[in-house]
């Protein structure tokens, strides 16, 4: 049984893997609380598609250099976090089509970027669905500070954010810089969203986002409850996946992702408020 | 009534207000002065831009013309003299938080930037509460509440506001008799208290037991005034009957929506 949980500790890639998926399971779990409850799941998605372009520059030019694709992903991401924030404004676009037009083209020109290379097809399953078991010390440090600036952001601005979250109408009233504040929401859920693209991966970073927060949204009445399970949940499913992907040897991104969706099933069924099965046999306690 | 000689006297003074969605005015020229401590009530046909005036005055929506000033200041200025209420419908009461905290949201702009509600906060949230009859659920989540609860709450959160001017957009709207009337008592109380109360209403029937002046609008302001002088049989007709002139890009919204309150006014009728 022991054996289960030190073996794949044995080699340094895999603790590095593990560290690097419990701190975006952190992180991601934080941030999908605002995702989940802005209902932004599509933005998330998105966004995580966007960054494509960014790490396909690094990619291509050769750039090895630790952090690199951090930064070029990161560069993207903010970039079309802002154009989609900025098309949104008003009332010219809605913010779905404003999403769908952003997230589209910076797909393409990623696309585009990876296709002028000869390695074509694994450059992109790497990009696609993560490449974990790849990260090095260095990265884990930009994972620290890039991580650490966003909890710092949400910490430190909690209440600011609550209230544009749930009602932007009082944060005017009250004076509040409400668009300036969203802008930063996105700002820093593109650094949550780049940092999360390499452990899951383009394709199933949002699912990080979503599904614990998701999860933890059966468990929680407040804000800050919601992101404390949250983190809990995406920290859980990230460890918890490397060891499945481990002694099943399938890939790290899915199962990770697949144990935070089998959570979230759990909760969905069982939950004693609003759960599926409690309510069936009408005993919910969320009347109370 | 007897202050108006002196400018500065209003509460709230509204000058050729102007707004317009698409080149479409929902509000055209409007003037509206009212003096301090009265329960004021703004009614008027769907589609009237009732929300729309509360809106524009608060700077929620942007306007096309006009001047805005609170206690003879420019709103900009006078920003913490003023209380919201939105719609009810107007945030998702799904969203995880309780009672308590939407209370104390009322009180974010006074804590000021990166520091947390305390002790005080939340004393002052809990005899909100208390005024507004549901101290007893301060720690429910929202989405347990029921319609007139979550009224309460949000007039819960404009009172810590302590605010000198309040907008309300249609608190009474689908609530039970009991919130109805504590609403009421918690109108009365603030101008008691020299507070004014500016309230989106559609309930003609109870102008006169609920508001001392009333507000009728449709697009134009058609009168202001006391409700003995303003709440008359020949202003509500104006006000309903669709007979508006001279704006003619507005008037097929009215013809629609006159019909559907005729109805409406027709059982006034009788009542005036």
């Amino acid at each position: 049984m022991q054996q289960l949980f030190l073996d794949p500790l044995r080699f340094e890639f895999m603790q590095r893997a593990m560290l690097a998926a419990m701190l975006v399971g952190i992180i991601s779990g934080v941030m999908g609380t605002y995702v989940v409850t802005r209902g932004m799941a599509f933005f998330g998605d998105a966004l995580a598609h966007s960054v494509l372009p960014g790490v396909a520059a690094v990619f291509i030019t050769g750039n090895t250099a630790p952090g690199a694709l951090l930064l070029g992903g990161l560069v993207a991401g903010v970039l079309s976090a802002l154009g989609i924030g900025i098309l949104s404004q008003g009332r010219r676009l809605g913010e779905d089509t404003a999403i769908g037009i952003v997230f589209a083209g910076m797909l393409a020109l990623g696309i585009a970027l990876i296709s002028s290379t000869r390695s074509y097809a694994v450059d992109l399953a790497h990009i696609l669905i993560g490449n974990i078991q790849a990260v090095q010390g260095e990265d884990i440090v930009l994972m620290l500070i890039a991580g650490g600036a966003v909890l710092l952001f949400v910490v430190a601005l909690y209440k600011e954010l609550l209230v544009i979250s749930f009602d932007p109408t009082l944060a005017k009233n009250l004076h509040l810089p409400a668009e300036g504040l969203r802008l930063a929401l996105l700002v820093a859920l593109a650094v949550t969203v780049v940092i999360g693209v390499q452990v899951a991966g383009v394709a199933l970073v949002s699912a990080l986002l979503v599904t614990p927060a998701a999860t933890a949204r059966f468990f929680a009445k407040r804000l800050h409850v919601m992101m404390i399970v949250a983190a809990f949940l995406g920290a859980l499913s990230g460890v918890g996946g490397m060891y499945l992907s481990w002694h099943l040897s399938i890939a790290p991104s899915a199962a990770i992702v697949l144990l935070a969706t089998g959570l979230f099933i759990l909760a969905f069924l069982f939950s004693p408020r609003g759960g599926f099965i409690p309510s069936l046999l009408g005993r919910n306690s969320d009347i109370v | 009534m007897t202050e108006q000689g002196k400018s500065c006297n209003w509460a709230l003074e509204i000058n050729d207000l102007t707004v317009a969605y698409n080149s479409k005015p929902a509000l055209w020229d409007v003037d509206l002065r009212v003096p301090e401590g009265v329960l004021l009530a703004i009614v008027g046909p769907n589609g009237a831009g009732k929300s729309t005036l509360i809106k524009a005055t608060l700077d929620l929506i942007p306007r096309a013309a006009g001047s805005i000033r609170i206690y003879g200041k420019p709103y900009r200025q006078a920003r913490n003299l003023v209380g919201y209420v939105p719609q009810r419908g107007s945030v998702d009461w799904d969203f995880p938080t309780s009672v308590l905290d939407v209370t104390m949201m009322g009180l974010y702009g006074k804590i000021g930037w990166f520091k947390r509600p305390g002790k005080k906060e939340r004393e002052l949230a809990m005899s909100a509460l208390e005024q507004v009859g549901i101290a007893h659920l301060a720690h429910r989540q929202i989405s347990q509440l029921s319609g007139g609860q979550q009224q309460r709450t949000f007039l819960a959160r404009a009172l810590v506001q302590d605010a000198q001017v309040y907008f309300m957009d249609e608190p009474f709207a689908a609530v039970d008799a009991v919130t109805e009337r504590a609403i009421v008592n918690i109108l009365k109380e603030l101008r008691e208290r020299g507070k004014t109360v500016i309230v989106v209403h559609h309930d003609l029937q109870t102008v006169r037991d609920y508001f001392d002046w009333v507000a009728l609008l449709n697009v134009e302001m058609v009168a202001v005034g006391t409700v003995y002088e303003a709440f008359t049989n020949d202003n509500l007709r104006k006000t309903y009957g669709g007979r508006i002139a001279g704006i003619g890009a507005a008037s097929g919204a009215i013809d629609v929506t006159s019909t559907r309150d005729s109805a409406e006014y027709a059982e006034v009728g009788d009542a005036v």
